[in-house]
């Protein structure tokens, strides 16, 4: 059986030119398992959805428990929301959509075949990336100072109203770092496939014929920061009316 | 299909209206309106999301198998939320002893 394959792929091969400059038919990218490069890029951005699917059960999960908690003790949550920094987090989300911004734009800049500026693109998106995990790092070691990380270290004098127990406002603690910790995971995994990237873009291997590995890296990019666009809100602006 | 290249022009004015909506949505969390703060920051947050959906993940230009995955998606979360907040909200209201 196996000979048969060897002997039938060699028949081809014997006819057909391994490259043809200029054909797309015969594309440097171009797997031998697609007729075409248009049928290539269709199956591997509905495979990265199919992917992005898995994600979104895996956060929507998360959610639930948020949705969940947050109606049990809404008063809890208003209150430990308040001691975050609306300010940082609004700051991050406007870093996050540049950051969409300028992953679109390398795209772009690969479709209109301009390589260093899709390169430039790219390093833009990475550091925008670090920029929001630094943010976050910040705001990470001020919960610890606090004491505000949930465990035995756990601590609350702020005053808090009727009913109210420090245990919900901890909860509310355990979701958010949770939630966060996560999203700032799919951010590290973003910036080290950027990189990546970035080195092949630099190499020249996309341009306006193929440029896959862009555009999966993209929807990527993208639902993190969809993400972000919900953590933002539920998290951050719950309590900015009650003081 | 796949071959559409969106402008430059249009990348940059949904990227404007999500930094407006960003806006939006921190100024009316000022304002205490109860029920409708969460209906107010859900509705902005839903619109962003589409918008990134549909312009910067291209799925305004994608075939339709792609599309009907990702609406797919959102429809099992939507399941799952519905479902669960629909066990919990309603813990209790058959007085079953011992439950």
């Amino acid at each position: 059986m196996a000979s048969t394959l060897t002997d039938s792929h060699a028949h081809v091969s014997a006819h057909v030119p391994a490259h043809v400059p200029g054909d797309p038919q015969h594309h440097r990218s171009l797997q031998h398992h697609f007729e075409t490069l248009e049928q290539q890029k269709d199956a591997s951005t509905l495979g990265m959805w199919l992917f992005l699917v898995t994600e979104i059960m895996f956060f929507g999960g998360l959610f639930t428990t948020y949705v969940v908690y947050r109606s049990k003790w809404p008063l809890a949550f208003m209150e430990a929301s308040h001691s975050l920094s609306w300010k940082l987090g609004a700051f991050n989300t406007a870093v996050l959509i540049v950051s969409s911004l300028t992953m679109a734009l390398a795209i772009w800049a690969a479709q209109v075949n301009r390589r260093k500026m899709q390169v430039g693109f790219l390093m833009l998106t990475m550091v925008l990336g670090l920029t929001f995990l630094g943010v976050k790092a910040v705001e990470y070691q001020d919960k610890f100072e606090h004491h505000h990380v949930p465990g035995p270290h756990f601590e609350w004098h702020e005053p808090l109203p009727e009913g109210v127990t420090s245990n919900q406002v901890e909860v509310f603690f355990s979701i958010y770092f949770i939630m966060t910790g996560l999203h700032a995971v799919h951010m590290i995994c973003g910036i080290a496939v950027l990189g990546v990237l970035a080195f092949y873009a630099w190499k020249g291997r996309y341009d306006s014929t193929y440029y896959n590995p862009l555009e999966c890296t993209g929807l990527y990019w993208h639902f993190v920061d969809i993400v972000w666009i919900f953590l933002f809100p539920l998290l951050y602006l719950l309590g900015a009316h009650v003081h | 299909m796949s071959e559409h290249v969106s402008s430059v022009k249009s990348y940059v004015a949904v990227f404007a209206a999500l930094m407006v909506l960003t806006a939006a949505t921190v100024f009316v969390a000022n304002f205490d309106l109860g029920w409708a703060n969460d209906v107010v920051a859900l509705g902005i947050a839903l619109t962003k999301a589409m918008l990134v959906l549909v312009f910067f993940m291209h799925l305004k230009h994608s075939p339709r198998a792609t599309v009907l995955t990702a609406v797919a998606g959102f429809c099992w979360l939507a399941i799952l939320i519905v479902m669960t907040l629909n066990d919990y909200s309603t813990r209790g209201d058959l007085q079953i002893l011992g439950k």
